[in-house]
């Protein structure tokens, strides 16, 4: 029997990698791809939350969270492509359009 | 069970890693579809079998897909590796991500939780899930997904005309 502190261990480190992608890297398709390891990690601990009590409530909620990250996967790389296609670069300091 | 439950788990681990400080952004989306095949594995051995299947199909097969292929369309030779130009930043980074993870692990390991001893999930509650829990309670959520998904679909040609 696998103890569960260390699958929610294992989760809560792989959100730490996730938090660090988002703030270290530069491209911003690795910072999207940071922020699905972090969709995985809250995955992770869903679905051993709903084994730890026995209940499928949490698996449920892995359908609604896996919808909204393909949707957000979509929309953000289509977003992506379309400020590529007017900066030429990837750097996510170069976009600063929102930036005041 | 308990050691490939870890060689999973360190193999995850190793693919976040690698997501993290691989200069290539194409060997970062390989090893991000590393990690997820392992964390289906870690979902087949929590009885999650049907998430590890959608986990499969859906992250490592469908959106990673997706990534790789806007990779490849995107790729200028200034993708390799933009230089933080604040070192100070790396550091500061490290410690509240440090302190983000301290939180979560002790939030995490101070339950009294035990993986119950009923295990696999029996049929009848499987039935339920899909006849009762998926159509009747979370009925407005479902359709609101299909809604979600209809949308962001539809808002792909306007965005990226």
């Amino acid at each position: 029997m696998i103890p569960i502190e260390h699958i929610l261990l294992l989760s809560a480190a792989l959100f730490t990698i996730g938090v660090l992608g988002v703030m270290l890297r530069r491209n911003v398709i690795v910072i999207f791809m940071s922020i699905e390891l972090m969709l995985n990690a809250v995955n992770l601990s869903f679905v051993t939350f709903s084994r730890g009590m026995d209940s499928m409530t949490g698996v449920i909620f892995i359908f609604f969270i896996i919808v909204v990250a393909a949707a957000e996967a979509v929309v953000g790389l289509s977003i992506i492509l379309s400020i590529f296609r007017t900066r030429k670069t990837l750097n996510i300091d170069e976009f600063n359009i929102l930036k005041w | 069970m308990l050691i490939i439950f870890y060689i999973f788990a360190a193999l995850s681990i190793l693919g976040g890693l690698g997501v993290l400080f691989l200069k290539n952004p194409i060997h970062c989306a390989l090893s991000l579809v590393g990690t997820f095949f392992c964390l289906g594995a870690i979902y087949v051995m929590l009885n999650a079998e049907f998430v590890a299947v959608i986990q499969v199909l859906v992250y490592a097969g469908a959106i990673m897909v997706l990534f790789l292929f806007v990779l490849m369309l995107l790729s200028s030779k200034d993708t390799e590796q933009y230089a933080n130009k604040w070192p100070i930043g790396k550091i500061l980074a490290g410690l509240l991500s440090l302190g983000i993870f301290v939180q979560i692990a002790s939030l995490f390991t101070a339950g009294k939780l035990q993986l119950g001893p009923k295990g696999a999930y029996p049929l009848e509650v499987i039935e339920e899930v899909g006849s009762i829990a998926l159509i009747g309670v979370y009925f407005l959520p479902i359709i609101f997904c299909h809604l979600k998904l209809l949308q962001s679909s539809c808002s792909l040609p306007l965005l990226a005309q």
